[in-house]
C-alpha cells in the first residue's frame, strides 16, 4: 500500500503548482508511471480521493500513462521494448542492458480552473 | 481551464533527502547496504549471523524497520552494536526521511558498516531510495524458485542476492538452479550467495564478500 504515500507526494506537487498559478479547482493530474513502479492506478486514484476530500482538488481525476520498459543494448546499440520482464535485447538476446524507461513516477501537468 | 506543465518527479522530496543520507554516509565513510525481502525469508538471522561473523574486524550499526514491535532492535542488541527501532505503524516501507531521523540517533564516525533491515515486503521498498550503497534482497528457499519473476523490480534494483535456507532444499519443491536462473534473467549482474542461517553454511563467503566492501 505504498500509493498512499505516492498520492500524498502527488497532491503535494499538485497543490503547490495550483496555488502558484493561482488555480481554483483541480480537474486532472497527468502522472507517468512505469511499468516496474509497482503502482496500482486505481488505488493511487482511490488514495488520491480520500487526502484531496473538501480541498480543491477533489474532483481531480488521475490520468495515468503507462511507461512501458525499454532497454537499451550495449552490444547493437539499439533501444527496444520488452515485455514479460525479460531484460535482454530482443535482437542479439544480449542481457547487457540498461533500463531506460519503465522506472518513471512522475508528474506531468495539470489541468486547472482559473 | 489551463494545462500547466509541471515534469516533476514524484518521490523526489525522498531522492532528496535520501541524497543528503548518502552524503553523510561518505563523510563518516560507512558502507550501507539496504537489507530487503518478504517477511519471513530471514533477515534478522542472516543480520544476526553476519554480525557474528564481522564481530571484532568492523564496527557495524543497524537501523530496524518494522511495521509493529522492536522485537529485532531487542534480538540485535544482543549482540552489542547499536541499533535503533524504526516503526512504521502501518507503512510498508522505510523512506529516506525515517531513516535521517533514525541516524540522528547514532553516532556514524567510526562506523563502518550501517544495515538498514527494511519492512518484510517485496514491492514497496524497491522504489525508495534511503542513501544505501546497494539493496540486498534475499530469497528463502521455503518462498519456492519463481519469486524473482513475480517482484521483478525489487531484484533488478538490487545488487546482491541471498539465497537462504538451503538446509530446507531437501524437504522442498523449490529447484535452486531454477530460482538463480530467474534472478539472473531479472538482474544478471546480481551477485549470488547461498547460505543456511541455521546450519552457517555460507555465511563466511557473504561476510567476507561484505568486509571487502567496508
Amino acid at each position: 500500500m505504498h500509493e498512499l504515500s505516492i498520492a500524498e507526494n502527488v497532491f503535494e506537487i499538485a497543490g503547490e503548482s495550483l496555488i502558484i498559478n493561482r488555480g481554483k479547482k483541480l480537474r486532472s493530474v497527468k502522472i507517468k508511471v512505469g511499468e516496474l513502479a509497482g503502482v496500482v492506478p486505481e488505488s493511487l486514484q482511490f488514495c488520491f480521493t480520500a487526502i484531496a476530500k473538501g480541498t480543491a482538488m477533489e474532483d481531480a481525476k488521475l490520468k495515468i500513462e503507462k511507461m512501458p520498459i525499454i532497454v537499451h543494448c550495449f552490444d547493437c546499440g539499439k533501444d527496444s521494448t520488452v515485455g514479460n520482464f525479460i531484460f535482454q535485447c530482443p535482437g542479439c538476446e544480449n542481457p547487457n542492458v540498461e533500463v531506460i524507461s519503465g522506472n518513471e513516477l512522475q508528474v506531468v501537468e495539470i489541468e486547472i480552473d482559473v | 481551464m489551463a494545462i500547466v506543465t509541471i515534469e516533476r518527479k514524484v518521490l523526489e522530496k525522498n531522492d532528496e533527502l535520501a541524497e543528503q543520507n548518502r552524503e553523510l554516509f561518505r563523510k563518516s565513510a560507512t558502507f550501507v547496504i539496504n537489507l530487503v525481502s518478504s517477511p519471513g525469508s530471514g533477515k534478522t538471522s542472516l543480520l544476526e549471523k553476519t554480525i557474528e561473523s564481522l564481530k571484532g574486524k568492523i564496527k557495524i550499526a543497524v537501523i530496524e524497520g518494522d511495521v509493529q514491535t522492536d522485537l529485532d532492535a531487542q534480538r540485535v542488541a544482543k549482540f552489542d552494536v547499536p541499533v535503533v527501532q524504526l516503526v512504521t505503524n502501518g507503512g510498508c516501507h522505510l523512506d529516506a526521511k525515517l531513516v535521517q531521523d533514525a541516524v540522528s540517533r547514532l553516532e556514524l564516525d567510526g562506523v563502518n558498516l550501517l544495515v538498514i533491515e527494511n519492512v518484510g515486503n517485496l514491492v514497496c521498498p524497491a522504489g525508495y531510495d534511503l542513501g544505501e550503497a546497494m539493496k540486498v534482497v534475499v530469497a528463502s528457499t521455503t518462498e519456492g524458485d519463481d519469486k524473482p519473476l513475480k517482484y521483478p523490480a525489487m531484484f533488478r534494483n538490487a545488487s546482491v542476492l541471498i539465497i537462504n535456507k538451503i538446509d530446507l532444499l531437501p524437504y522442498l519443491n523449490c529447484n535452486l538452479a531454477e530460482l538463480k536462473k530467474n534472478a539472473l534473467q531479472i538482474n544478471p549482474n546480481l551477485a549470488v550467495f547461498e547460505v543456511s542461517c541455521t546450519t552457517g553454511s555460507g555465511i563466511k563467503e557473504w561476510s567476507d564478500w561484505l568486509f571487502a566492501r567496508t
